[in-house]
């Protein structure tokens, strides 16, 4: 276990953050017409429902969901090896003319998000791709960048930021951990 | 070469453990989902060159593993003995160095000799997958009926399976008997003394003399082929008998005091092993053993794959 | 013959044929033993004496494998009479026995007298052809056994094949008391041991390959014990697997029937589990067993069941088999790791002493088969074997003097070895040398 953490969000401060980007989305997107949000795996798939209730709660509109699981269209299979755990990707809508939000819990290098877009592509062709965030902690690889963010932070390379929600963590919260 | 979580081959069930299993069962399931897609393919595997090396004709299972390889994006090669310079009487061990110095990456292998796959693992650096070898173990097959099995009871654990007929020459029953064992299930097996290896209790399996003791027993049946040649060989008198003694038919399933599943790893003879009406009825779950097949040989494939120490060390920090 | 003499200095004597075990020095002039006693107490005067220091070594006859294929003619890339000579005076062998089965097949006077040539141009072990029992081992004609005994054959076998035909072998019995001569015997009932790789079992069942059970060999020894009481013939069992197959034999033997029977240093030491992993080099026939019969066949071998330790040498070419186990041919070469498995297993172990192995690997054959040897007597032949009882080496395979390599001992550490190799009292073997 890391031997220093610092809390960025707590359990409040998470869902002000996760409201407003709910609010930012349905801006970006001129309402909730052809709307559709897809939660990586896996935390992304938490916040992506909780962005979801939070748009229903102010608009009255169900906005529909999906999960993608990347891990088939990683580009470190050949370094790294397989990944133990491959997760469910789920997305029973047709994207075609649709205004997909991907949304994650933390944007770093962006190759989850490069291979997102690969796998979007397999699925359909959305009019428009756009990228919510919870945290961007910079550290680009890519060419890559969100339209919107929850919150911005500044850590190092040997530091580590974690979204932990309830639904799998016991406990709403971001925090920034050493890595070992 | 790489390593991952199940080693460098898959030469069998009998060789990994539980936690490998259910690994491959899990990792599974996600991989049902990309053969219902529109564009039925992931790029996992682009790049990666397989060939599927076929002693012996098996149109289903070849078939299978392309299709599991195409949707990787795996480019491969068949080759079949009947066109190969193996007719011409090269060796096995030709053969196996010939594909290394071919650099490529993974060989299935389907042979008639007990331990070829193995043979061939021993010598080459690729993976190797067992696609049937002789009559020792056809891994896949066991997977993707422990897999059909999961996907209608929920659970292997504890479940009643019987494998019915030609067990001495079935390396399908082979695999299925030390998967679900270490799963958990009870596994039963039911045919002709002569069809069943002499030192069955060494399995670990509870042997049924008769078809009728079997049925009332389980929650799911596996029916073997039965070999032609086995009668012309003198094992069993005739395939008349065998249909009226050990046949799977909808009447003796009727007296059963549940829904007996019935799981056939095909090419099914209609009216021998089991009836028409069995095959195509309602508790038969054949062609879900087949869509399965496929999941679960891409789960094999990609587990496999990959995974090189020393590039890993260099592309530290990962995806994020 | 050299008129040399040798003398063996300070080493163990154990002769069973005259009950000797004790330390001492033995004498070899013209060929023969010259004298044989305490150290020091055998003198002799001139010149030309060649001393070997034998202390911490034994002395013994020399042994005599009466099974041995050495592939010539037919297969002279796998072995030939002159290496497998060689091979033999390595492992301690001063005289082996090659079996008929080669290409041609030795069922006649002709092919008799070319492997009698062939070993005299080879001058190293001595080797006694034994000819066929049926014309190409067809097991249907009776080959002609006078003729073959009078060109030097000492037995006739089948051996590679069984003999199907229980008239056929109840002939070859009656026929062979004839000529003084043992029928020895492979036995092998072909139907239920056909397309068979391996002993019948769990194994068998757990690798996919197909079985022999032990009532192919069981039933066959059973039936020709049967036939040598019927006739009066001397039947020789070869290479016996089963703890069946010793139950049998004891039974013949308590009945004063004419069997004798042979054991492998590898049914002796190894079990079918060597076949784990698909091993060729595990891969013989008959195949090899369970600890069970392993156990009662080193029994047979103390209490006398057993008449005689063989080794069934059997090289073949190192690419027959790097393939599929079922595919492999089957056999072992055994003459250079013989000794050393039989002192592992067998003396090291305290089931057999050193005077009995010597007895059944040098006195016990060279009687059956009415051999010279297996005797230190003075005025026998002197063909002798010194060897280290104690000393441990790791078999490297390609360090032996046969040209086959198919040893399922490569890599394993054993006891005892092979100092000094003495036919007709010249020296064919050295170490180190």
């Amino acid at each position: 276990m890391p031997d220093r953490q610092s809390i960025v969000l707590d359990a409040r401060a998470m869902d002000r953050t996760l409201r407003r980007m709910a609010d930012e989305i349905v801006e970006l997107n001129d309402g909730t017409d052809d709307l559709i949000l897809v939660g990586i795996q896996r935390r992304g798939v938490q916040l992506a429902a909780r962005i979801v209730s939070s748009i229903n709660a102010r608009e009255g509109v169900e906005v529909p969901t999906g999960a993608l699981d990347i891990t088939l269209y990683r580009d470190d299979l050949q370094t790294v090896g397989p990944r133990p755990v491959v997760g469910a990707t789920d997305l029973p809508w047709a994207l075609d003319g649709k205004a997909v939000i991907i949304v994650d819990d933390v944007l770093y290098t962006g190759r989850t998000i490069r291979a997102a877009l690969d796998e979007l592509a397999d699925f359909g062709r959305p009019r428009r791709i756009a990228l919510a965030v919870l945290i961007d902690r910079g550290g680009r690889e890519l060419p890559i960048q969100p339209d919107v963010v929850g919150k911005t932070v500044e850590v190092g390379h040997n530091q580590r930021v974690d979204v932990l929600v309830s639904e799998l963590d016991e406990k709403d919260a971001v925090i920034i951990a050493e890595r070992q | 070469m790489s390593v991952g979580p199940l080693g460098k081959d898959l030469l069998g069930l009998e060789p990994l453990s539980a936690d490998q299993i259910r690994l491959i069962l899990d990792t599974a399931e996600p991989f049902k989902e990309i053969s219902e897609r529109t564009i039925k393919k992931v790029p996992t595997l682009r790049g990666k060159t397989i060939v599927n090396l076929f002693f012996e004709a098996s149109t289903r299972t070849r078939v299978s593993f392309e299709f599991a390889q195409k949707r990787l994006s795996a480019d491969t090669v068949n080759v079949a003995a009947s066109g190969s310079s193996v007719s011409k009487g090269e060796t096995l061990v030709d053969t196996a160095r010939n594909l290394e110095a071919m650099r490529i990456d993974m060989v299935v292998i389907r042979h008639g000799a007990s331990g070829a796959a193995q043979f061939l693992a021993e010598r080459i650096e690729s993976n190797v997958i067992n696609a049937g070898d002789g009559t020792h173990e056809h891994p896949t097959q066991g997977l993707l009926d422990m897999l059909t099995l999961r996907d209608h009871f929920g659970k292997i654990e504890g479940l009643k399976v019987c494998i019915c007929g030609d067990v001495l020459h079935s390396r399908v029953a082979r695999s299925n008997i030390w998967g679900l064992k270490k799963l958990g299930a009870d596994v039963a097996v039911c045919g002709p003394r002569s069809l069943l290896p002499n030192a069955i209790d060494a399995f670990g399996v509870t042997v049924f003399d008769r078809i009728e003791d079997a049925i009332q027993w389980a929650d799911a049946l596996n029916v073997l082929r039965l070999q032609l040649e086995r009668m012309q060989r003198g094992y069993i008198p005739s395939l008349r008998e065998y249909n009226r003694v050990f046949g799977v038919s909808r009447e003796r399933l009727a007296r059963a005091p549940r829904d007996v599943l019935i799981l056939h790893p095909g090419p099914m003879n209609r009216g021998v092993e089991i009836d028409s009406d069995v095959a195509d009825g309602p508790q038969s779950v054949i062609l879900n053993q087949v869509t399965n097949g496929v999941a679960v040989r891409m789960a094999v494939l990609y587990l496999l794959s990959g995974g090189r120490p020393e590039l890993a060390e260099a592309a530290k920090g990962g995806q994020r | 013959m050299t008129g040399r003499a040798v003398l063996l200095r300070g080493g163990r004597l154990i002769d069973p044929s005259q009950r000797l075990d004790e330390t001492g020095d033995l004498l070899i002039e013209n060929g023969t033993i010259a004298g044989i006693g305490r150290v020091g107490e055998v003198r002799r005067d001139g010149d030309a004496l060649e001393t070997i220091d034998c202390a911490g070594r034994v002395i013994s006859p020399g042994f005599i494998d009466v099974h041995c294929h050495l592939r010539e003619p037919g297969r002279e890339e796998v072995e030939t009479i002159a290496t497998g000579a060689r091979a033999a005076a390595a492992g301690g062998f001063t005289a082996v026995c090659a079996m008929p089965n080669t290409d041609p097949v030795t069922d006649n006077q002709a092919a008799v007298g070319f492997i009698i040539s062939q070993a005299r141009k080879a001058n190293a072990s001595r080797v006694y052809p034994i000819g066929a029992i049926s014309i190409g081992e067809m097991g249907e004609t009776l080959a002609e056994f006078g003729e073959m005994v009078a060109a030097g054959a000492v037995a006739v076998s089948d051996d590679g094949k069984p003999v199907a035909s229980a008239q056929l072998m109840r002939t070859a019995l009656e026929y062979a008391r004839t000529f003084g001569i043992p029928v020895a015997d492979h036995c092998e009932e072909p139907t239920l041991a056909r397309d068979g790789v391996m002993n019948e079992g769990i194994i068998s069942a757990r690798l996919g390959l197909r079985g022999i059970p032990a009532e192919a060999e069981e039933i066959m020894a059973i039936r020709d014990i049967l036939l040598a009481r019927r006739t009066g013939g001397h039947i020789h069992l070869c290479h016996m697997s089963t703890k069946g197959s010793v139950e049998l034999i004891r039974w013949g033997k308590e009945r004063g029937i004419n069997v004798t029977a042979e054991v492998c240093p590898h049914h002796l030491s190894l079990t079918e589990d060597a076949v784990e992993g698909y091993d060729t080099n595990a891969k013989m026939n008959p195949p090899l067993r369970t600890a069970e019969d392993v156990a009662a066949l080193q029994q047979g071998v103390k209490d006398g069941t057993i008449d005689v330790i063989a080794t069934d040498h059997a090289p073949h070419h190192y690419d027959e088999k790097e393939r599929e186990f079922a595919d492999a041919p089957n056999g072992i070469v055994g003459l250079e790791t013989a000794l050393a498995v039989n002192l592992t297993w067998l003396v090291k172990s305290g089931i057999v002493d050193l005077p009995l192995l010597v007895e059944r690997m040098s006195c016990a054959p060279a009687r059956l088969f009415r051999l010279p040897g297996g005797s230190l007597q003075r005025g026998a032949a002197a063909d002798v074997t010194v060897f280290d009882p104690e000393v441990e080496w790791t078999v490297d395979a390609s360090s032996f003097r046969s040209k086959g390599r198919n040893t399922p001992y490569a890599g394993m550490t054993l006891r005892g070895l092979v100092e000094c190799t003495l036919v007709d009292g010249r020296v064919v073997y050295r170490r180190d040398r």
